[in-house]
């Protein structure tokens, strides 16, 4: 038999007129494992208390006794829902710290590859606000096409999810002809899904109700507290990397950048759809490009850096000096130049910046992730004090937090 | 005209003179090096004066450097002008015994958990920070991890139980 009066309650807990509420880790509406411990007034959150780290794997510190090849890896386990943007990322880092000039087709390919990769991770974002809105059909219909995405990825690298595509360089081999096939496909069919999953939501009027005016913030508040990706361009900022520092060729394509004005759950819903519209033109024009090549820039997909590239299986069979670089490569012998460097792409969810500082040796003397989900989501407190519990749910959601790119 | 590492330069140096040093421009961003004291008038300054406006902290971390006797460990500052659409990036150092820097949170919101995740990893110590604990690892952990004292386990051991694993 218990006895009431041992029972230790924490100190005023009886007086409280609040709600302690445990939004995750576990919970289904955070869509990963993170933690907001919320203060409920009725329904009102009065203080929210965000906490990460649940899936935290030190990913800067195994890196500083991986080789180059061996980052890439765990670069795929950041944002897994564009995990490929991430790999081009960091292939750009390395190959701007070595100077390496790739061909202008190798940059057209990454870019389909980044915007097919941009598209599955804004897909996601968006139709998860749908989800959560209350309309499940939206997100079942459009994985359809998420899969057929990482069909054209299996078809170039063999992966799906976790993709370890491309080499420092380029990429591992050329596009087959099912890639192409594929691409193909998707960009005939993918704009109809596209536009009924807009049909279904844009114009809804509880979608419209549940998003408008809720989860806001100022263009002012954004930036300082450093936003960057389609949540910042939500409130009206047109800041986008592609066009900024344009890297992999981007200032060869022709694409707008869609901005909000209020930095709601409409906008940042409305930003990203734009943006998969945008993707999908980049796409067209850059496949347009890669078949206007002509000869032997038609068939290239890597620069020439054998230092750093593995050299065709039939050399390393047969030839002694493709051999060792072979052997160089995979076990990461080859030292890397003492060096600086800060490379920025725009990933799905903003700015994804490499810090990296080498000193000589084989693998980076510091690597750091400039994560965008870690540092907008403690902007989270002060977005959902004083809104509803369910509009928490879908300010989550439409910020898109991936708890992989929160923790590294 | 547009805002070159050249204009930043002289205006801080005008304004601060001698104690900003190790100037440098790896791969086009500027870099330089100030004092510990320093580092919140050097930001306040890149962040107040209308045509530097150095309003976006990009990122903030820390590199330990354990031969360094007396500023071993290093805190990094990424900058960026946002509308003439340039970088830079600003360096204190600091001894590992005292590892005080003043915190940035005053300036940029955004600061705050970067700077929770650097006192996470390395122990720098933000003073005047508003919520300095650990972000990321747990809360009862005792040393700083990044720090290059701690090693990473040596990859060629042999005294594991494999069985133990999975793998016996």
């Amino acid at each position: 038999m218990s006895d009431h009066n041992n029972i230790k309650l924490p100190e005023g807990s009886i007086g409280k007129t609040t709600t302690t509420l445990n939004l995750g880790p576990t919970h289904p509406a955070t869509h990963g494992v993170f933690q907001n411990i919320l203060e409920l007034d009725g329904e009102r959150i009065v203080k929210a208390e965000a906490t990460v780290g649940y899936i935290h794997r030190a990913f800067e510190k195994i890196a500083e006794r991986r080789p180059l090849y061996q980052i890439t890896t765990l670069t795929d386990r950041l944002n897994y829902c564009s995990a490929p943007i991430n790999n081009m990322g960091w292939h750009l880092t390395v190959e701007k710290m070595l100077g390496i000039k790739t061909p202008k087709r190798v940059d057209y390919l990454r870019v389909i590859v980044m915007e097919l990769a941009r598209i599955t991770d804004h897909l996601i974002c968006t139709s998860i606000v749908g989800v959560d809105a209350g309309a499940f059909t939206g997100f079942l219909y459009v994985m359809q096409y998420r899969e057929l995405v990482y069909e054209i990825y299996e078809e170039i690298c063999g992966a799906r999810l976790t993709t370890n595509m491309g080499r420092v360089g380029g990429f591992e081999r050329n596009f087959s002809a099912a890639v192409w096939e594929k691409l193909e496909r998707f960009l005939k069919e993918y704009p109809k899904a596209q536009k009924e999953l807009e049909a279904l939501l844009v114009r809804n009027r509880i979608f419209y109700e549940r998003t408008r005016g809720t989860g806001a913030i100022s263009a002012e508040r954004a930036l300082n507290y450093g936003f960057t990706g389609p949540n910042l361009r939500a409130t009206g900022v047109d800041y986008d990397v592609r066009v900024h520092e344009p890297y992999s060729s981007y200032e060869d394509f022709e694409f707008q950048i869609p901005v909000g004005t209020t930095g709601d759950n409409h906008d940042r819903f409305i930003v990203r759809t734009e943006e998969i519209w945008q993707s999908l033109s980049i796409i067209e024009q850059a496949y347009r490009k890669i078949q206007s090549f002509k000869g032997a820039e038609a068939e290239v997909y890597h620069a020439d850096v054998p230092e750093y590239y593995l050299p065709a299986k039939n050399d390393v069979y047969t030839k002694m000096e493709a051999l060792i670089w072979h052997f160089k490569i995979v076990m990461g012998e080859t030292d890397i130049p003492p060096a600086e460097v800060y490379q920025a792409v725009e990933g799905g969810n903003g700015e994804l910046g490499y810090y990296l500082i080498s000193d000589g040796g084989r693998s980076p003397y510091r690597l750091h992730f400039r994560r965008p989900c870690f540092i907008y989501y403690q902007a989270y407190e002060e977005i959902v004090k004083g809104s509803m519990l369910s509009d928490a749910v879908i300010t989550m959601s439409s910020l898109n937090l991936i708890a992989g790119e929160m923790d590294a | 005209m547009p805002l070159t590492n050249e204009i930043v330069q002289s205006r801080l140096t005008e304004k601060f003179g001698d104690i900003l040093t190790g100037w440098e421009e790896p791969y086009g961003m500027m870099t330089f090096t100030a004092p510990r004291e320093y580092n919140l008038k050097v930001l306040n300054f890149l962040f107040d004066e209308e045509d530097l406006a150095f309003r976006f902290l990009t990122d903030l971390t820390a590199v330990h450097y354990p031969e360094r006797a007396g500023e071993e460990l290093c805190v990094v500052y990424h900058l960026h002008n946002l509308v003439e659409n340039l970088r830079i990036r600003f360096k204190v150092f600091t001894p590992v015994s005292q590892p005080d820097v003043y915190t940035a949170t005053g300036l940029f919101s955004s600061a705050n958990w970067m700077e929770r995740e650097t006192y996470d990893f390395f122990g720098v110590n933000f003073v005047g920070h508003p919520n300095l604990k650990r972000v990321l690892n747990v809360d009862e952990m005792d040393y700083f991890p990044l720090r290059k004292e701690f090693p990473l386990e040596d990859q060629t051991r042999i005294d594991k139980d494999d069985e133990m694993f999975g793998r016996g």
